[in-house]
């Protein structure tokens, strides 16, 4: 809907009103990432004595190096390092396999309705809504009794487990507006399960494959609430760490080094968002409408 | 034969997703089952199945700090929903005018929902330090009497939670408006226009009404962050100053794993499960019946 306003110089006007206030609101938004990152590149003495929205006099990538590879988290020197590769190692199986389940769940809800597999689905999708806490004990319960609080495979399987409900869902969606015509004229000339989904299905799968992997990245490298309940200290994911640093209560506050130790773990997922924020905002769309 | 191949491969599909029901019947509601069995009984430490009947519940109801919870996730609720439906809503009927940049400007507004809480918690908690964030700055700008130390106000910590809340969500809220804008039949507007009628009346008595499945939704979604909410308020004030902005979260958190309280932390995840049914069951229901309606 466009405000189309005969008077031509109140148009104008009101033109410029518009274009003031998206940028100051996008100025509102910026703020926040700004400080983050010239505050990451003074040193202690100009934080201390310069204001905070100004930029640094001398740049400084000591907090990056100290926030890399030389803070102090836990008991260790290592710098958030080590729970960055965690969050590595965590992410990448949990994203991949959760994704291929899901598109051949996505298919079957899909494309192979059979008799309860809407109920199925309503079940499934209830699953994304659920508070995780209320599996939180249970989960750490069964996790420490096949003692896999020790390594990161113990949060790969949770991020898997739940992560399916989403990734399922992002799948049935897509597969549903492909034409069921296309699947039945296949079926006649023979085409099984499988070989539908490779020959029809798969190739143009690519925009929404995209869209569960980056929204599932996404997911799980914030996560929070997992890594803190299920992980040691050596298994941790970069949240975890980062939260760990920045509540560290012993030493003098490095506001610098806890900005960049910041900068650092938000890098994969802003990065993703800038390159391919299309994909980004699909998957809100369809984890939004359900 | 040819019966037998059929069973076969009538039987794929249900193979494909067994696993898959498997898992949603073990560690969903199987585990929904199991923590409901521990709030039950008197486990600490350790889980230990002597049943103690509805205690943790009443003993829940009957602590002020649960009560609080309670009231911060209310106060949290209410005005981390109303602000991001109402400011969204202005962001993408701006948006929507046909500006110039609209992808950058799009991208803008939501980039904060793809950082995680812990890393923009650690800003935001940076620039509410009175000592030496906003506070100082605005100070050092000659406003000497300037204070704003509400991170550190028991009275006003869970408005800062709020505040950074606000700032993550916001975009994503103004995204699915702008979809629902753009979706609205267009000539219902412009019979309006040609009758006479001025914009603010046209959004106001025409375009805002037809969004009404589009808020439905955004609140159910904003709800339903709002009682999950854990991290943020982790990293910016870990449920202090003294339990000023604890949430049913982190009671929850603390009871199960600090305070080795493990029966408690179970009964008030049940409550947090029993809120998010109250409002996501009918809505999904209506959802799932609407889709079968049209399909049918």
């Amino acid at each position: 809907m466009n405000i189309l306003i005969k008077d031509k110089t109140l148009n104008i006007f009101v033109r410029i009103l518009i274009y003031t206030l998206l940028i100051m609101c996008a100025l509102y938004f910026l703020i926040p990432i700004f400080v983050m990152v010239i505050t990451s590149l003074k040193d202690i003495y100009e934080i201390k004595n310069g204001n905070i929205l100004a930029l640094p006099e001398h740049i400084t990538f000591q907090p990056w190096i100290e926030a890399w590879s030389e803070a102090r988290i836990g008991s260790n020197a290592n710098g958030i390092k080590p729970y960055f590769i965690n969050s590595i190692f965590i992410t990448v199986p949990s994203v991949l396999i959760s994704s291929v389940i899901g598109a051949f769940n996505g298919y079957v809800f899909a494309k192979w309705k059979f008799k309860g597999s809407e109920l199925f689905f309503s079940f499934l999708l209830f699953g994304t809504f659920i508070p995780f806490q209320v599996i939180l004990l249970p989960m750490s319960q069964t996790l420490g009794t096949f003692g896999l609080t020790e390594n990161v495979a113990g949060l790969i399987i949770v991020h898997i487990i739940y992560g399916l409900p989403f990734t399922t869902l992002f799948f049935r969606n897509f597969y549903v507006s492909i034409p069921t015509e296309l699947i039945n004229s296949a079926k006649i000339d023979g085409a099984g399960f499988l070989k539908i989904f490779l020959k029809i299905l798969l190739p143009v799968s690519l925009p929404i494959f995209m869209v569960c992997i980056i929204w599932q990245m996404t997911q799980i490298w914030n996560e929070f609430l997992f890594g803190v309940t299920f992980a040691d200290a050596s298994t941790q994911p970069v949240t975890v760490a980062l939260n760990n640093l920045i509540n560290a209560t012993s030493s003098v506050k490095k506001y610098n080094v806890d900005m960049a130790a910041a900068m650092i773990a938000v890098a994969p997922t802003l990065i993703a968002y800038i390159v391919s924020g299309k994909y980004f905002v699909k998957g809100l769309m369809a984890g939004a409408v359900k | 034969m040819k019966s037998k191949l059929k069973y076969f491969e009538d039987s794929i599909p249900k193979f494909i997703v067994s696993p898959t029901f498997l898992i949603m019947i073990t560690f969903t509601y199987g585990f929904i089952i199991w923590n409901f069995v521990l709030s039950l009984t008197n486990s600490r430490l350790l889980p230990v199945y002597t049943f103690v009947g509805f205690k943790q519940y009443i003993k829940l109801f009957s602590d002020d700090k649960w009560w609080i919870a309670l009231q911060n996730l209310f106060i949290f609720s209410l005005l981390f929903i109303s602000t991001c439906i109402v400011f969204g809503l202005l962001l993408a009927i701006f948006i929507d005018q046909k500006v110039r940049f609209e992808g950058i400007f799009r991208t803008i507004y939501l980039y904060p929902m793809a950082l995680s809480f812990i890393a923009t918690g650690t800003v935001w908690q940076w620039m509410l330090n009175p000592g030496l964030g906003l506070e100082k700055f605005v100070k050092e700008m000659g406003f000497t009497d300037f204070t704003f130390n509400w991170i550190v106000d028991p009275k006003m910590a869970i408005y800062t939670i709020v505040i950074a809340a606000i700032w993550q969500s916001t975009g994503f809220v103004m995204i699915l408006l702008l979809a629902g804008l753009r979706g609205i039949n267009s000539e219902v507007v412009n019979a309006a226009k040609i009758d006479g009628a001025s914009m603010p009346k046209i959004y106001w008595k025409i375009i805002i009404p037809q969004l009404r499945p589009v808020f439905f939704s955004s609140i159910i979604i904003l709800l339903h962050i709002a009682i999950k909410t854990f991290d943020l308020v982790i990293v910016m004030t870990k449920g202090g100053p003294g339990y000023s902005t604890i949430l049913p979260s982190i009671f929850m958190y603390q009871n199960s794993f600090a305070r080795n309280q493990l029966a408690y932390g179970a009964s008030s995840a049940m409550i947090m499960l029993l809120f998010v049914m109250i409002f996501v069951v009918p809505y999904l229901y209506n959802e799932l019946r609407s889709k079968n309606e049209y399909s049918n």
